[in-house]
Formats: structure tokens, C-alpha cells, sequence
């Protein structure tokens, strides 16, 4: 393995609070050191990454790899390599596969398929449930012990609040966080987006805020209760950005995450029945999303994760009714957060960065999310001034479903390592 | 083709213009004339064909839209989403391929998603008329109720309309507060407050929580079929309940400081949102709303074919003259 020097990039690793102009060495797929007029070892590539900027790789906790059981519309290998043209260097996919991913046998199926493809890392997570019907706990031990790295019924809310309790109590002798899709299923019954003025313009079956809401405050309470871990996934409203502010005052052990749609678009996209705006949570109003943009600020909300969910375009190209919910995000997010959260200012670069790669490894305990000697050699190169059009048939990923098709983006991924070998490697610039 | 006045489609009163929706008013008004003949048909629409989609039962509003064709002289095809190839599994998006591989010039659609109208309008060259799209909108039934409430006041713009009942799952609903709104009525609604929509003021309507507050307000009451399956969702407790609470009753109309005039888009529950005594009595235009169905979907269909309103007397042709 040949180690690498990336020179004279700006190195920002909010993980030592580091920012300035330097030089990163890796070595045997490690760190192996960061500083100015860094020494070049024998045989050693070296990557001129002036006027580009040199960060710990992105880590996405919440992403929908589709395998086993949608092939289709993305496997493991295309998401990861999606994820890899991204800037991610670890992805962590859902359980709700088919069959479920419950059981030591399933997590180390993905495992496998993730080293073959040899892009992004891939740490599954497992089902809180057997079959994630929200009844029996799966076996958290041997599912840890395959490689997950957290639990969640995701795609099935955990309705049972003893359930969540259990999940909540016994994941601590693992040390996991119990990531839930907060929902109560009878306020969103047959939603279909947010309820507001424009489900009533539309005619289409709302979703109120309360729906995820009551469930971010049952959950926020029974963290309290067992003492676990309990992670949010994919905040959507001001109210629960306010409760999981006053939980983390009080010390419950909490971790939430929140997509770039969340924090870019409102539901005024569904406007002509959009499809490529259903998803669930639904996209909310806009002082949901300046509440959530506050709440990344300030730390309330600790990660943003792309919610990745890919659908065949032809399940899309429905009635919005029919349609499903969900849209990619492993090759916008980047671009999104550079253009609306930190030329919106909304965000530093090193804060989005943090966001997206140093807490999200924080959070679910993974290696990376920062650049120091030892760590692994998970490391993106990206130009912020680069412009580019979304497009989404230049994809890697299999589908192609997102709202943000045309886009002009600031900010393109110049190159992607992990473990100190080049897994993806953007057009010359 | 001449001048479109209304587009290319007919999808809702929403993205009308107030001009608009007088036009096809003014328009339905010489067709009027053609359903009193003894020979109920002119050239108009000759040698067009109409597909009536359904994917939802409706006998009304196929069976008006269907006559309203026949007298226009267009070839129609019925289709009824159970036995069709939709019931197989065929999506929208091909159902609305073969039909303009077919060659089809208009597409009359009644479906039980919101936005499907538009759905097909976007994905076919063909003229589209939404006969009801989900919980969305009626168009030609807003239009109708429009020309029932002109016929008997002489005027749109500063009347007091409530519109009576479930709002939030009302299609009509919807389509009347736009088309009021728009010719400068005022518009209320009235029923349970599980049944009216989040915002719904925001639209610039007055809510009233009781049906007495609503008949000493109003010049007209617009009163929606209560669908009996609402009981069961939870948002009702019990049709007994409902008629004690928000049914239009003889008793209830007495105690209005006017004469109030009582539209019903049907198919109506006698016993139920409205007593029959009302629905039979002289408030009621329930049936002068069937009248007019037929001629405002003529106007509809003659305009989105190109033709145009200050022609539509003309076009009709002298009574008597056409012929098959």
C-alpha cells in the first residue's frame, strides 16, 4: 500500500479544531501525520490539493441500501460506491430490508457484500425487533457481535412504549444507541404529507407535526427512564427541536439527526403533486426549517444524515397518492450544505463538516470523523468553489428519485479515500 | 384552433382567473337552451371523441357529463375503472399513453387521488376535465353551484355562502370556496370541527361552529353529502348525532331573518345533513343545480375545444338542425 500525502489543501478537522492550510500524510491505511512541509516517504503518491479542502470523510448514519430484497433500485455495492462520490466514507444502512436485517447471519450478509464492493465503509444497523414487527427483541448481542453498530425499527415506528423501553435498557450493555423513526401511527394514519395550508390547497390527507412530536417526547422520556442512548432520526419539526433541547439541558442521553431536504425545502414543493417531495417525515413549513437550522447550529441537532431511500422511477411516477416516500441523498448533501447552510450562513464550513463526518462518528461510536495520526484513513477532498447541475442520471446510485434534479451546487468532491486507498475520484476540475 | 380561454385543461377553479369562470357561466347560458329543445342535440363538437374515465362510481356527473356530450354531437367511450385494464393493475401513466396512442381529443376523468387530473393532463396532448380528483377539487361542480347561485340572485359578488358539512374530504367544497372567492362572494363553512381542514381560514373564509350561527349569516347554504363511512374513521360519532347537531331542518330555516336558498351537490342523505321537507321544499334548487350541470359541462367542453364564448349562440346552431 502506497502512503500518501495530500499537500497543501486546507485541512479543517473539527474533531482538534484544526483549520489552516497543511499537509496529511497516510500510512498503512492510517493517519500518519498532519503539519506543515510534511516529509514525502519513499514511493509515495502525492495529491496536490491546493485551493481544495481536506476533511475527515463523511459518515452518513442513515441510509437505505435496499439489499437483500430491492436489487433494483440499489445494492450495497451502488450505494457505497454512490456514498464514495459523495464524500462518504462510512454509510450506516437500515434494517428494513427484505428479508429483515435481525439476526448475526443478515448484518454479516452486508458486511460481506460491503468489503467486496470496496468503496464507502458500510455499518449496518439491526432491527430493533424481530422482523421489525415491534413485538420481540432481536438478539442485540450476536447482532453487535456481526458488526452493528446500532438498533432501529426504521420504516416501522416502535409503537409499544415497553418495547422501547426494553430496546432502550438493554442496549445499554452494548453500549448501542436505539435510532427511532419517531411517528405515532395513528395521527399520521394514511398522511401524505405535511398538514398545513397547502394539504388543505391540494386535497392530499395531512400529517400533523404532532404525529412526531408525541413520539420524540415518549422517546426523550424513556431515555431518562433506562439511561440509553436514544438517536432521532430525521427531525422535522420546531416542536421537536424545542424538546430535545430542554432534554439535552437536563442530560438525557440523546443524539438527533436531520436531512439536507429538511433543512432546504418546505412543503410548498409538493405544490403540482410532486412526488420527488413525498417523503416521511414529510417536508414541513418554514419555520419548521429555520428551527432546524438553528438547532444544527447550536448543537441541539447533532448530525445531519441524508435518509438515503431510493425507488424505482417508475414507483414514483404515480399518483401521489400511490407513490412512495423517500428520495436520495448520498450525492447532493455535500453540495446542499455548502450551497444553502454555509453560503446561506447558516453554517461554518468546519461546523457542516463537523455535522456531517466528526459527530456522526461521535454519536454512533465509529472509527473516523477525524484526522488524527492513528486513526483510519478516511479522507475526502473537495473543491467548495466547484459549481455543478445535479443530474440525476450521472448518478452512481441505482435510482433516481430526488427533487433537486437541475440544481446548480456549489461544492464538488474531488476525491474520496478510505483506508488511505482511492475509492472514488471526481472529474478533473 | 382559435383562441383557448380556459387552456388546455379544466382541472380545477383554483388557477382560474375571475374572468375565466364568468366566461364559461356565460357560455354554459345559450346551452341552457338546447336540453329545453324536443331535438336535444347541435353540431358542435362533431367528429371529436371523449373518453369518460371513471375510477370512482358516480351516476350524476357521468350521466350529466355523457349528455352534455351527446348533445355537443362527440363521439363518447365510457370507461369504468372495475373490468377495465386498470383493475388488472395498469398504472395511470399507461392507461393515459394508450389513450393518446389512441388518438383520443378529450379526456373526462373522475378519480379517487387528489392530483390525478393533473397527473394526466401533464402527460397527454389531449384536452382534460377533472370530473373530481380525490379530495381536491369538482370544477364543473363549483361551476354549476355558481350558475344555480347567479340564476336565482341575479349576481355572484357580494353574497353569503356557507358551504355545510364534511369540508375537509370535499372536493366540492373546495372548488366552490375558490370560484365564490374569486367572482367576490363571501364565503363561509360550517360543520364539525374534526371535519374542517387545518388553515382553513387562511383561505379567507368565515368558520362557524354551529349551523344556527350559519343561517342567521347567510343568503345560501351549500350542503355536502356527509359520507356515512366518516363515522367509522372516528371523526363522527354517530348520523343520529350529526343531524341533531348540523342537519339543515325546516325548524332551523325558519329562524333565518331571510329567505335562504339550499343547494345540494348529491347524492343527498335524507334524514341525515339535510331533512327531506327541505330538500323538497322551496328553499331548495337542488335540482335546478342538475339543470345546469348538463349546460355549464357543455360550455366547458365547447370552450376547452377551442371555441369561443361570444360564439357559443351561433354554434349551438338553430334549433332542430342538426342531424345524424
Amino acid at each position: 500500500m502506497k502512503p500518501v500525502v495530500i499537500r497543501g489543501g486546507r485541512v479543517i478537522d473539527p474533531s482538534q479544531g484544526h483549520d489552516a492550510v497543511a499537509d496529511l500524510l497516510m500510512a498503512d491505511g492510517r493517519i500518519a501525520g498532519l503539519g506543515q512541509g510534511l516529509g514525502v516517504p519513499d514511493g509515495a503518491e502525492i495529491v496536490d490539493a491546493r485551493g481544495k479542502v481536506v476533511a475527515p470523510g463523511l459518515i452518513d448514519l442513515h441510509v437505505h441500501l435496499r439489499e437483500p430484497g430491492r436489487e433494483d433500485v440499489e445494492t450495497v455495492a451502488t450505494g457505497a460506491r454512490a456514498a464514495a462520490a459523495g464524500g462518504f466514507t462510512a454509510v450506516c444502512p437500515m434494517p428494513n430490508t427484505d428479508p429483515v436485517t435481525d439476526n448475526q447471519a443478515a448484518v454479516g450478509f452486508i458486511v460481506k457484500q460491503a468489503q467486496a464492493a470496496g468503496a464507502a465503509r458500510v455499518y449496518p444497523i439491526a432491527a430493533i425487533s424481530l422482523g421489525q414487527k415491534g413485538q420481540q427483541l432481536a438478539e442485540f448481542g450476536e447482532l453487535v457481535g456481526a458488526g452493528a453498530v446500532a438498533v432501529s425499527d426504521d420504516g416501522h415506528p416502535v409503537v409499544s412504549s415497553h418495547l422501547m423501553r426494553m430496546a432502550l435498557a438493554y442496549a445499554r450493555t452494548f453500549d448501542i444507541p436505539v435510532a427511532d423513526h419517531c411517528e405515532d401511527p395513528t395521527l399520521k394514519a394514511n398522511g401524505v404529507m405535511h398538514e398545513g395550508l397547502v394539504s388543505t390547497r391540494l386535497g392530499l390527507r395531512g400529517i400533523p407535526a404532532a404525529a412526531e412530536e408525541i413520539m420524540v417526547a415518549r422517546n426523550l422520556l424513556l431515555a431518562e427512564l433506562t439511561g440509553g442512548h436514544i438517536h432521532l432520526c430525521h427531525m422535522s419539526t420546531r416542536g421537536s427541536v424545542e424538546l430535545i433541547r430542554r432534554a439535552k439541558e437536563k442530560g438525557v442521553r440523546v443524539t438527533a439527526e436531520v436531512t439536507p431536504h429538511h433543512l432546504t425545502l418546505t412543503d410548498e414543493a409538493c405544490e403540482g403533486y410532486n412526488t420527488n417531495a413525498k417523503m416521511n417525515p414529510p417536508l414541513r413549513e418554514a419555520a419548521d426549517v429555520a428551527a432546524l437550522r438553528a438547532g444544527v447550529k447550536d448543537g441541539t441537532i447533532d448530525v445531519i444524515a441524508t435518509d438515503h431511500a431510493p425507488h424505482h422511477y417508475d414507483a414514483k411516477e404515480r399518483e401521489f397518492d400511490d407513490a412512495p416516500f423517500g428520495i436520495i441523498g448520498l450525492e447532493t448533501a455535500l453540495g446542499l450544505g455548502i450551497t444553502e447552510l454555509v453560503r446561506g450562513g447558516v453554517l461554518t464550513l468546519a461546523e457542516l463538516i463537523d455535522r456531517m463526518s466528526t459527530a456522526p462518528a461521535r454519536a454512533f461510536h465509529l472509527p473516523g470523523g477525524s484526522l488524527k495520526r492513528g486513526g483510519p484513513g478516511d479522507v475526502v477532498i473537495f473543491d467548495p468553489e466547484a459549481r455543478w447541475r445535479v443530474d440525476p442520471d450521472r448518478f452512481y446510485s441505482k435510482s433516481r428519485n430526488t427533487p433537486f434534479a437541475g440544481r446548480e451546487l456549489a461544492g464538488r468532491v474531488v476525491r474520496t479515500f478510505v483506508a488511505g486507498l482511492t475509492v472514488f475520484r471526481g472529474e478533473v476540475t | 384552433m382559435t383562441e383557448r380561454f380556459l387552456g388546455k385543461d379544466l382541472l380545477g377553479l383554483e388557477p382560474l382567473t375571475a374572468d375565466q369562470i364568468r366566461f364559461i357561466l356565460d357560455t354554459a347560458e345559450p346551452f341552457k337552451e338546447v336540453s329545453e329543445r324536443t331535438i336535444k342535440k347541435v353540431p358542435t363538437l362533431r367528429g371529436k371523441t371523449i373518453v369518460n374515465l371513471f375510477f370512482e362510481a358516480s351516476t350524476r356527473t357521468r350521466i350529466s357529463f355523457e349528455f352534455a356530450e351527446k348533445r355537443l354531437s362527440a363521439d363518447t367511450v365510457n370507461v369504468a375503472a372495475a373490468g377495465s385494464s386498470v383493475e388488472k393493475g395498469e398504472t395511470l401513466v399507461d392507461t393515459a399513453r394508450n389513450l393518446e396512442a389512441m388518438r383520443i381529443d378529450m379526456v373526462v376523468m373522475r378519480h379517487p387521488s387528489s392530483g390525478a387530473a393533473q397527473f394526466l393532463a401533464d402527460r397527454i396532448r389531449s384536452n382534460v376535465v377533472n370530473a373530481g380528483d380525490g379530495t381536491h377539487e369538482h370544477p364543473t361542480q363549483g361551476l354549476l353551484d355558481l350558475l344555480t347561485l347567479r340564476d336565482k340572485f341575479g349576481r355572484i359578488e357580494g353574497l353569503k355562502v356557507c358551504i355545510c358539512g364534511d369540508i375537509l374530504h370535499s372536493r366540492v367544497a373546495r372548488s366552490n370556496i375558490w370560484g365564490l372567492l374569486k367572482l367576490g362572494a363571501e364565503v363561509a363553512v360550517c360543520g364539525p370541527a374534526s371535519l374542517l381542514p387545518l388553515g382553513i381560514e387562511a383561505l379567507g373564509v368565515t368558520v362557524f361552529r354551529r349551523i344556527e350561527d350559519a343561517v342567521q349569516w347567510a343568503d345560501a347554504l351549500n350542503v355536502l353529502r356527509l359520507q356515512l363511512e366518516r363515522m367509522h374513521a372516528g371523526f363522527l360519532p354517530s348520523l343520529r348525532e350529526y343531524n341533531r347537531v348540523f342537519g339543515v331542518t325546516v325548524e332551523r330555516l325558519e329562524k333565518a331573518p331571510r329567505d335562504l336558498v339550499v343547494l345540494h351537490p348529491g347524492p343527498m342523505n335524507r334524514g341525515v345533513e339535510i331533512d327531506s321537507r327541505v330538500a323538497d321544499g322551496p328553499h331548495s334548487v337542488i335540482l335546478d343545480q342538475v339543470t345546469n350541470g348538463v349546460a355549464v359541462r357543455m360550455a366547458v367542453l365547447y370552450l376547452l375545444a377551442g371555441g369561443r364564448p361570444e360564439m357559443a349562440e351561433a354554434a349551438k346552431g338553430r334549433a332542430g338542425e342538426a342531424s345524424e
